[in-house]
């Protein structure tokens, strides 16, 4: 038998967040891009539950433009925990004349997740959504709640939040709003590299070392996949020993090079290492705004 | 060091507009190397384009658009770095007359609170109103930051005088548990902030870095009873588990142990914790603030928003409290105008019976009758409830001690309060 029970802060944290989203709402769910983030967030419900399963299912919002070793990791997980997974396609939403794809340089499809986050809610009736954002990562999302409320049509009124004070959740809210949930808010990146060590978590392979086809554009390195990534004839392909830090659609996502094969080497490095998280998201370098006005619109 | 792996420190600043807040922490990013290569660009770019010859690292907290139109930072945000030693969490909350609920929230969150004093001006009255709901939350550690020395030259004896100024307030104030610590700084410099300043020579104490690293964590607690509040019951109705019935909390205050007994309430049924379990691990004991999920000897009724405490340590009850209250919503608190009222995770509909006094905030706590409270107003108020309400005062222990008031109709988090 253990001694006594070793307080980790933001573990508690998260936990306790997690129980209070069973506690206050009839239709959560997690939303799972099969990236580190959303697997911790997996691993935190597990504790949060156990010897329970996990009371909510997992959404992807399916861009079509994966790694396909996210993809594989995430049926993989689903599989072992024995949970529900849905998945909803924004090609569907192209097919259907709903959004337009972006064209040119820069052609990504992250904007147009909003889109189907929003229908799929709807369609669910979910009334509370867990996302694995974290208010290190960007400095509109520092200001973020732990329970979020978002209207109709999935709105983010920043100046309008509920306060939230000491520990108490306020998830009351009207039909057809929602509520975005952070667990893991408090989280910076090492924090979330370190927990994945700590518990010995099965991560995606793209986030290790590894060769890869890739060209340069403005100071990043971008993985040379014609069919979703867009590269101009003089942006020249060449194979080089990288890793990702962060994984998105495949389209908005830069490499770092990097020889960090394993966790321990990756929790180095993300000590080491001078760069944001974010720096290598190219959705962010869009303006000093962009990601305040994309959660106003309704994204993560 | 291992012994402070997992270890975060929560810190809060209070200061009034101009004082430099932002600054401070950009500096405390910056000189602690926690700022990125690319954050440290946008903020030599932004400086640049504003004119500034001095790196404003004010830029690297102020997020919303509207913030940096105005220049003033007008909500909570949340700002993290860590050290060898630890990692911290700052509540960067503004310092307007008006925002006295955003520092309340800031602070409600925090272990420790740095308030800023511009040496220019010394003691005003905001800093007044800064250490009063310091004192109204009990925030037991407090840097008092004397920031913008470099513009009185350094001078030891005006910042004497500020020093002096501030003691008198600790003198006046009820709440006495205090560690109070002075430094003098310059944020936009550097000096003090984390490294020794050799303009301040004269000054033997410690950085504001060095002075919260060697904070210790147990120094600071609050020494409270055991507080266990379900949030749901875990069932899991599997072979392997079928018997399996385990409330899920997590412990505020004090320690609980297999074997302890203990009451349910509010049935007021008694019973023994039989095993103590976090994730697939069981154990002896936990202690404060551990996510835990526990099992009973007895097979009773406990659903969420129970109580479950050590029997011979029981908290106060009643349908009738008497709380200071901070109004944090447009719309003001009217005398019998009904609300629910969540106390930690349990709801409970409420009505204000009565408004007893405005509270000034103010280092005199100066009491004034009104009709109503309006948002950023203090009070003290008589709340009658639907059903009983198992609580502790504040002072005794803030989790079991502390509400909030839920608007029914706009379902917002109206105001805070802090029971008697």
């Amino acid at each position: 038998m253990n001694e006594k029970v070793i307080n980790n802060p933001l573990e508690d944290e998260a936990i306790y967040i997690f129980r209070e989203v069973a506690g206050q709402f009839d239709k959560p769910v997690i939303l799972f891009s099969g990236g580190k983030d959303s697997i911790t967030l997996v691993r935190l419900a597990q504790k949060a539950f156990y010897p329970a399963k996990i009371p909510f299912p997992l959404l992807h919002i399916d861009t079509g433009h994966n790694f396909p070793e996210t993809i594989e990791f995430r049926d993989q997980l689903v599989k072992e925990l024995g949970l529900e997974l849905h998945v909803h396609y924004v090609q569907d939403n192209i097919d259907a004349g709903n959004v337009q794809e972006e064209s040119g340089k820069y052609a990504s499809r992250n904007m147009l997740q909003t889109d189907s986050l929003l229908q799929a809610i709807e369609k669910h009736g979910f009334d509370a959504c867990i996302g694995g954002a974290r208010r290190d990562e960007e400095k509109a999302r520092a200001k973020e709640r732990v329970f979020s409320v978002r209207d109709d049509f999935g709105q983010w009124d920043e100046k309008n939040q509920r306060p939230e004070v000491f520990d108490m959740l306020n998830g009351r809210i009207d039909f057809g709003q929602n509520v975005r949930v952070f667990p893991i808010s408090n989280w910076t990146e090492l924090d979330v590299w370190s927990y994945i060590q700590q518990e010995k978590m099965e991560i995606p392979s793209i986030y290790f070392a590894h060769k890869r086809n890739v060209f340069e554009r403005d100071g990043l390195i971008w993985s040379a996949h014609d069919e979703y990534v867009f590269r101009a004839d003089d942006e020249i392909v060449t194979e080089k020993v990288v890793r990702f830090r962060t994984v998105g659609d495949m389209s908005c996502t830069a490499a770092v090079e990097s020889f960090a094969f394993d966790i321990d080497k990756v929790v180095e490095e993300i000590k080491a290492s001078t760069i944001s998280e974010r720096g290598a998201r190219i959705d962010d370098k869009r303006s000093e705004a962009a990601m305040e006005k994309r959660k106003q619109q309704g994204y993560f | 060091m291992e012994e402070n792996k997992n270890k975060v420190l929560k810190l809060s600043t209070a200061g009034s507009v101009d004082d430099g807040k932002s600054t401070l922490i950009g500096r405390i990013l910056y000189d602690t190397n926690s700022l990125t290569d690319d954050k440290l660009e946008a903020i030599e770019r932004s400086s640049k384009l504003k004119g500034n010859d001095y790196l404003d690292f004010s830029l690297a907290t102020d997020g919303l658009v509207a913030e940096r139109e105005q220049g003033i930072t007008i909500d909570v945000a949340h700002i993290y770095f860590s050290t060898a030693n630890r990692s911290y969490i700052i509540a960067d909350t503004p310092g307007h007359v008006e925002y006295t609920r955003n520092m309340v929230t800031g602070t409600s969150t925090s272990q420790v609170s740095i308030i800023l004093i511009d040496a220019r001006k010394g003691v005003i009255e905001q800093t007044k109103r800064h250490f009063f709901i310091n004192n109204l939350l009990r925030t037991k550690e407090v840097v008092v930051a004397v920031n913008k020395m470099d513009l009185i030259g350094f001078d030891q004896e005006q910042y004497n005088t500020i020093v002096a100024d501030f003691k008198k307030m600790i003198e006046a104030s009820d709440y006495k548990n205090q560690n109070i610590t002075f430094i003098p700084i310059s944020a936009l410099h550097g000096d003090n902030v984390v490294n020794k300043s050799k303009n301040l020579a004269w000054f033997n104490g410690n950085t504001v870095m060095e002075h919260l690293e060697n904070i210790r964590i147990e120094d600071i607690q609050e020494d409270a009873k055991a507080r266990f509040q379900v949030q749901t019951v875990i069932r899991p109705k599997t072979d392997e588990f079928h018997d399996f019935r385990g409330y899920a909390g997590k412990l505020k205050g004090g320690e609980l142990k297999v074997g302890d007994d203990v009451t349910i309430l509010p049935s007021g049924r008694k019973s023994q914790i039989k095993s103590i379990h976090f994730f697939d691990q069981e154990y002896l004991s936990a202690s404060k603030g551990s996510s835990i999920t526990i099992t009973l000897t007895d097979d009773i009724n406990v659903s969420r928003g129970d109580l479950i405490v050590k029997s011979e340590e029981l908290p106060k009850e009643g349908k009738q409290i008497r709380a200071t209250i901070c109004w944090m919503d447009n719309q003001p608190l009217a005398p019998s105008s009904t609300y629910f009222l969540q106390h930690g995770v349990k709801l409970v509909k409420s009505k204000v019976k009565s408004i007893a006094h405005k509270i000034s905030t103010d280092a005199t706590g100066a009491i004034e009758k009104v009709d109503q409270l309006n948002m950023n107003d203090l009070g003290l108020v008589e709340i009658q409830l639907a059903q009983e309400l198992h609580f502790d005062a504040y002072g005794e222990n803030k989790g079991n001690g502390a509400f909030i008031l839920i608007d029914t109709k706009s379902n917002t988090t109206a105001g805070v309060g802090f029971i008697e």
